[in-house]
């Protein structure tokens, strides 16, 4: 019976390490949740910062992410379904085709401080943007590019080419049948994609940290060319710098809850939509 | 040219790459006839029939020498557009292949994209081609549910009835019934039979007894090569070459 | 020509035009870091730059020597491998194997869903939390340190290879395990002996994302790590991997200066080493699909 000793003790060890990890993700919700909880109110979340950030809200921290997220989408959304569209349907099967898909996929993968700088280089110095809400949403919506590429690729792989005959045959042109056959289909999969990207993007601190974040700016930002505060950034700021580390703290909990919350909603929505799909498809 | 064809493949042959499937095939298919491809799998009669609507263009590296004619027209030249060629010659895909929206909207996309607007007129052919598919009577009630909800001979049927309301001349069935049910297959060779009446249809079959039902006349490929064409009574009681007995008789296939 | 097939030359035409217009963005990722990196490797020399021992990039005359910030990304990542890959693995072998459907279908999309967290939200965690139970454990001048930011790295990469490693064993087809069952092997062998090499260039596929994961991790080693630009002897030392020197530092660069120039030459060797361990989770990959007969 030594084997039936081993086969405990292995599956012992494998539901020691689910249990770890999810008490552990766990601990982190929770500190956050019940210490974050205790300086939320509704002033919190609808007043500016007062007095060197160690009273009041954050209202513009929030409404910050959101200009900001909001651009990259504006700015990643279009492109990238472009470009997917282009590749599954329009493009040749080729080598070189098929280094650009490999080459997006690895883009995926590439640290996000190094997009910062890019944005530094690119839209904050080059093209003079300055360091604005402008240069921080094209630097996000080119993190969010790949990861909207390759999530609208496969959405439109998955759809049967059959389908697409049927189209043709019927008469319809190659974008008509894009435009009425081929996109409706792919839709739930291409959006669980762009949602997920949002999820991703408003959290994300290195690619705002030189291009568009400030600590503290009085009042909400005026135009895309104004520096702005964010949530993650401002997290970041309320631990690393200013005069008021405990005041700071708090405040520090309760964005890190309302990022929490937001990244973890937005994800939540993707991740129910793919996983109807996939009940679906059986 | 005989008003009585209606298309012609005059010297066709066909690359893949370096691979020839289609091999100098002449034919002449006939006006409100039946014409039936037979042939062991992998013989290019698929492939023949899709270079009448132009299908094969979307299928890379290919190249094709030799001339196809629909009344009389070439539709290979530079100045046709293979959308006008698809519109005029409908085809029936091997596994049934309903959009992924509503059973009136499977019917109405083939006029919508024609451009066709008119609300009524739309909701009429919709029910007209319904009734001529004869699927109405099962579908009367649920014409807004999706279609892929149908069975798999329903949804042949719808998109057979898809192809019917674009109006088109020509039908092309490539293996309508490979994935039904006797049931079901019989339905569908009864349309075709009706059909008959106002289309020209040409169907490829790997089933022989099918092909005697159906069809006037009965082309047999082997190979690439059309090995036999004539009357379908002629081929399946006196064939004039070895193969095609062969095959016929069941000795390979 | 017809206007419809006018329309369709102009559609095709744009969706080329944006397509190439996204691809020359991310190339352009490629030619920024190579344009402003390599000069420095000309003032300072490249093997000098990669294994000189002393960052002083605001002395006078200044240091460049990066392989300080190069052995701190190695210790913080390594030590984030000996957290995650049992962690995420063991759990990815729970879900698969023991897990029910039902809690199957529970758990899986609750650890894509943590796998979503922003790893600002570790770093803020491992500061308030982790920090000062580190210091007061192990009696130390700050709890900011390499293994607190292994700690933090090796949770936030858990999620993820376990999502990814969990994927990978659900390919392996049944057929496997119950022709391992029907010679008498009991489940643990099965796992052991045939599921898992079966899933191992999966699982490993899993492990190298997870690395590339936690080695550009930019905003938790920045919080936690320590920030000390020395050559880390003990894993309670403090530590600068790269990717928190470029953005600790960047703000105070002076543009086109060496600093500037040496910050951006970080980049590129981090992207270099990311685009490495892609292309190997890529191969590695594509080999797994191969031998379990799925599609390329």
């Amino acid at each position: 019976m030594k084997k039936n000793i081993t086969q405990n003790i292995g599956f012992f060890l494998l539901f020691a390490c689910i249990i770890a990890t999810l008490f552990f993700l766990g601990t982190i919700i929770y500190f956050i949740f019940t210490r974050g909880i205790q300086i939320i109110s509704w002033e919190f979340l609808t007043q500016p910062p007062r007095n060197a950030m160690t009273e009041g809200g954050v209202a513009p921290v929030i409404v910050g992410t959101l200009y900001l997220t909001l651009g990259a989408m504006v700015f990643a959304v279009p492109l990238g379904l472009a470009c997917a569209i282009y590749l599954c349907e329009y493009s040749p099967k080729s080598i070189v085709v098929n280094i650009i898909r490999i080459s997006i996929n690895n883009l995926a993968g590439v640290p996000s401080v190094v997009f910062g700088l890019f944005g530094l280089a690119v839209f904050v110095n080059f093209l003079n943007f300055g360091v604005s809400i402008l240069s921080g949403s094209l630097t996000l919506g080119i993190l969010a590019l790949p990861l909207i590429i390759s999530a609208s690729q496969e959405a439109l792989v998955a759809v049967p080419h059959s389908i697409r005959e049927a189209s043709l045959s019927l008469g319809a042109s190659k974008w008509e049948t894009i435009k009425r056959i081929v996109l409706p289909t792919a839709l739930p999969g291409i959006l669980t994609g762009v949602i997920l990207s949002i999820g991703r993007v408003a959290g994300e601190t290195a690619p705002i940290l030189f291009t568009a974040a400030a600590f503290y700016k009085r009042g909400y930002p005026k135009s895309i060319f104004s520096e702005v505060m964010a949530l993650p950034y401002h997290i970041y700021a309320l631990m690393t710098e200013g005069t008021h580390p405990d005041k700071q703290k708090a405040i520090a909990y309760g964005c890190s809850l309302i990022l929490l919350f937001l990244v973890l909603f937005i994800s939540g929505i993707a991740i129910y939509l793919r996983q109807r799909q996939r009940s679906y498809h059986g | 040219m005989d008003s009585n064809i209606k298309m012609r493949a005059d010297k066709v042959n066909f690359f893949y790459g370096s691979t020839q499937a289609l091999k100098s095939v002449n034919i002449n298919i006939f006006k409100n006839q039946v014409t039936a491809l037979i042939g062991p799998s992998g013989c290019g009669k698929s492939t023949f029939i899709r270079l009448f609507n132009r299908m094969n263009e979307l299928v890379v590296n290919t190249r094709l020498t030799g001339k196809i004619y629909i009344d009389s027209q070439d539709i290979n030249l530079l100045c046709i557009d293979a959308v006008d060629i698809r519109r005029r010659v409908g085809m029936v895909f091997q596994k049934p292949n309903p959009f992924p929206k509503s059973i009136f909207d499977n019917i109405a996309y083939g006029l919508r994209v024609n451009g066709i607007k008119d609300k009524n007129f739309i909701e009429e052919r919709v029910i007209q081609t319904l009734k001529k598919a004869a699927l109405w009577d099962e579908v009367k009630c649920r014409l807004k549910e999706s279609a892929l909800g149908l069975s798999g001979g329903q949804q042949q049927r719808l998109c057979i009835a898809r192809c019917l309301a674009v109006e088109t001349e020509v039908i092309l069935f490539d293996e309508p019934c490979a994935s039904l049910d006797p049931i079901s297959t019989g339905k569908i060779e009864e349309l075709i039979l009706e059909l008959k009446k106002d289309y020209t249809i040409v169907i490829v079959t790997h089933n022989m007894q099918q092909a005697a039902r159906v069809s006037d006349f009965t082309g047999f490929f082997l190979l690439g090569e059309l090995i036999e064409f004539g009357k379908t009574s002629d081929i399946f009681t006196a064939p004039k070459d070895k193969r095609t007995e062969a095959y016929i008789t069941g000795r390979f296939g | 020509m017809n206007y419809k097939r006018i329309k369709e030359k102009i559609y095709k035409w744009i969706f080329t035009v944006l397509a190439f217009s996204s691809l020359f963005f991310l190339v352009g990722i490629m030619i920024v870091l190579f344009k402003e990196g390599t000069p420095i490797f000309k003032d300072v020399g490249f093997f000098k730059f990669l294994f000189g021992s002393k960052w002083y990039p605001t002395y006078e005359p200044p240091d460049f020597g990066i392989l300080p910030l190069i052995l701190g990304s190695i210790w913080v990542t390594a030590g984030a491998i000996i957290v995650c890959v049992p962690l995420g693995v063991g759990s990815a072998l729970y879900l698969n194997e023991l897990a029910g459907f039902r809690q199957r279908q529970f758990l899986k999309p609750i650890i894509e869903l943590l796998a979503s967290i922003p790893s600002v939200v570790y770093g803020f965690f491992g500061m308030v939390i982790v920090t000062p139970f580190l210091q007061k454990t192990f009696n130390l001048p700050t709890g900011l340190t390499a293994l607190n930011a292994s700690l933090i790295l090796g949770l936030m990469a858990t999620p993820t290879v376990c999502s990814i490693a969990e994927d990978a064993l659900s390919y392996v087809p049944r057929s496997f395990r119950e022709a391992s069952f029907a010679v008498g092997a009991n489940r643990w062998q099965t796992l052991t002996r045939v599921v898992i090499p079966a899933a191992g260039s999966g699982i490993s596929t899993a492990i190298i994302l997870g690395m590339s994961r936690a080695i550009g991790e930019t905003m938790t080693v920045l919080m936690v790590a320590g920030g000390a630009g020395v050559i880390p002897k003990t894993f309670l030392d403090p530590v600068r991997p790269m990717t928190s020197a470029i953005a600790a530092e960047m703000g105070e660069a002076p543009m086109g200066g060496d600093h500037y120039h040496a910050l951006f030459a970080i980049a590129l060797i981090l992207f270099l080493i990311t685009f490495v361990f892609n292309i190997i989770a890529e191969i590695i990959s594509r080999r797994f699909r191969i031998k379990l007969g799925l599609s390329g």
